[in-house]
């Protein structure tokens, strides 16, 4: 396990993992299984009828984290993982998952995930999901993840994801159906250069009374890359949501934002805010009088803008 | 020591030339307190930033301790010991006032007693901001602040500040101005204030009046107080002709 300089680095990188994780893991690499540990209270095993696994944390875990990185260091890997979690009720977790791919060949590498959370009764579940490429191979990285989740009464979920470089094509999908009184939060950390592109589809179901959803997206479009955003919040109760979108946009980059908000219910209150601009001239001279030179400034100030 | 030597700045405009300032020349000794004050749109602000490298004079040049810094860009000069607060500063989404104090001091470690020192010299209790952003949730006397303790953290032999009271509370003030009086009196560095306030312009050594792009007048704050006063009753041409502008 973790056993050469390029899975070491993948895994600090998209897990903050340095050496062997505690708790529960899961590593997959090249396809293969590379590490598995199940604790008492969260259970992890192999699917029989597809690629991934499936994680049950029984009802009442509470300050458990369970790791389940992925990643590629051989080129032309194409692969398909299903990964269902079953988080039992009054439960409090931690899930680190993560996609790293080291590409130096010519074939394209690519990973398509399909997440899908089941939220049990008054659970409490961070997910934090980074995706990072390196490697100086002409072959392509590429990551199509797509999460669905539903929660159940007065369950929450806060998703992080960030994709800081190094992935030329994205297409990732969210979908976060809330029952009564559950509430998610979406913090999307996006910086894309290169001609690479990249797209995100959201969806936030407010379908119970008294539900939130709230979406934060910041990114970053450089060089010649490409950026789609079409988030959507559906109101169909008693419930409130806000998606708010801002992006930073250079070089010749393209960036489209197209947030939605529908409401099936006159009690549903949605708001979204949507802006795409440049670096602020005012903020780089601003730093340069505190003596940063130009680069340093941009660096400075998209350093803050995503972090 | 700063020298102004015929500082002019002329912009392009669709109908010619227009004139903002016009051949300025000032000599300012280290460790004086120098305050620039006069009517709006006077050019104080394009004064400042022309010092600072924010903008490229026309015509003249400028001399920092002794080096033509004219063709020198921002960055160089900060690092020369110049520093301006902006009139209207900007604001940094995710930028925390922690590490723009941090930015500031040039010091990595910058440590957080040391940042708090500087947001009390403006008046700002220090537990509540600075984990906060710099970014449109503060208000304006409070970015104001930020701004100004900025430069305090900066140290520069040069300080600039361009309307430091401007929508500023009047305990903030008083705290403020305590703060000028002790840096000029440890004579730790040269200040330009750009101020409006009687009570700025009474800490001066110097004060320099700048109307249409000139140096109207200078002199002691004694002096030139005075005249400023008796000024303000013929500043504007149109109203005493006939109250009504063409
Ligand atoms: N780039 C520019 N293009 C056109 N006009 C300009 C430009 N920069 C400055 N000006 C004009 O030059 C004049 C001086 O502006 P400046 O900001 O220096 O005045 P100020 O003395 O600082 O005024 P205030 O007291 O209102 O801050 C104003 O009339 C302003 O409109
Ligand atoms: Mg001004």
């Amino acid at each position: 396990m973790m056993d050469t300089e390029v899975d070491r680095e993948l895994l600090e990188k998209i897990a903050d993992l340095i050496g062997k994780p505690v708790g529960a893991f899961n590593i997959r690499k090249d396809t293969g299984c590379d590490g598995r540990q199940s604790t008492d209270h969260i259970k992890i095993t192999g699917k029989d009828d597809k690629p991934g696994i499936d994680i049950r944390v029984l009802p009442g875990t509470k300050g458990e984290t369970c790791h389940i990185p992925v990643i590629i260091t051989k080129p032309g890997i194409s692969e398909m993982v299903y990964n269902d979690f079953y988080i039992g009720e009054d439960s409090d977790v931690d899930i680190v998952a993560g996609c790293g791919i080291h590409n130096c060949g010519s074939e394209t590498s690519r990973h398509d995930g399909i997440h899908t959370f089941y939220v049990g009764k008054n659970s409490r579940v961070h997910y934090s999901e980074k995706h990072y490429g390196e490697g100086d191979g002409t072959g392509g990285r590429i990551m199509n993840p797509q999460t669905i989740v539903y929660l159940e009464e007065g369950a929450s979920i806060q998703m992080d994801t960030t994709q800081i470089r190094g992935i030329d094509s994205t297409k990732r999908y969210t979908k976060i159906v809330c029952g009564p009184g559950a509430e998610a939060v979406i913090t999307e950390r996006l910086l894309t250069h290169g001609d690479q592109v990249a797209e995100s589809d959201m969806e936030i179901v407010l379908d119970g009374n008294d539900s939130k959803g709230r979406v934060i997206s910041r990114s970053v479009a450089q060089g010649s890359s490409s950026q789609i955003f079409r988030p959507l919040v559906v109101g169909n109760a008693r419930c409130f949501g806000h998606v708010q979108c801002d992006s930073i946009i250079m070089g010749t980059a393209t960036i489209r934002s197209v947030p939605e908000i529908a409401a099936n219910s006159t009690e549903a209150q949605l708001i979204h805010e949507a802006a795409i601009g440049k670096i602020a001239g005012d903020q780089l001279l601003k730093l340069q009088t505190l003596g940063l030179t130009e680069e340093e400034a941009e660096d400075r100030i998209l350093k803050g803008f995503l972090a | 020591m700063l020298e102004l030597k015929g500082i002019g700045y002329t912009v392009r405009e669709a109908d010619g030339e227009l004139g903002i300032l016009n051949d300025i020349s000032l000599t300012i000794d280290d460790h004086r307190l120098v305050v620039f004050t006069g009517p709006n749109g006077g050019g104080k602000t394009t004064l400042a930033k022309i010092i600072m490298g924010l903008v490229k004079p026309t015509s003249g040049r400028i001399l920092w301790n002794g080096q033509d810094i004219t063709d020198l860009g921002i960055t160089e000069r900060a690092k020369l010991g110049i520093s301006y607060g902006f009139q209207q500063p900007p604001r940094f989404k995710g930028l925390t006032v922690r590490s723009l104090l941090t930015i500031a001091s040039g010091d990595g470690k910058l440590s957080k007693d040391r940042c708090c020192q500087y947001l009390t010299k403006v008046g700002l209790c220090a537990n509540d901001y600075l984990d906060r952003e710099v970014d449109v949730s503060l208000s304006g006397g409070e970015v104001k602040r930020i701004e100004i303790a900025s430069i305090l953290a900066r140290g520069s032999e040069l300080m600039i500040f361009d309307e430091p009271e401007a929508g500023i509370d009047l305990w903030s003030f008083a705290r403020l101005t305590e703060t000028f009086e002790q840096i000029h009196a440890e004579g730790r560095a040269t200040m330009i204030i750009i101020s409006h306030q009687e009570r700025i312009i009474s800490l001066a050594d110097e004060v320099v009046v700048v109307g249409d792009g000139e140096i109207r007048h200078r002199g002691s704050a004694q002096e030139i107080l005075p005249k400023i006063l008796a000024d303000t009753t013929s500043i504007c041409p149109v109203l005493t002709k006939g109250g009504v502008s063409k």
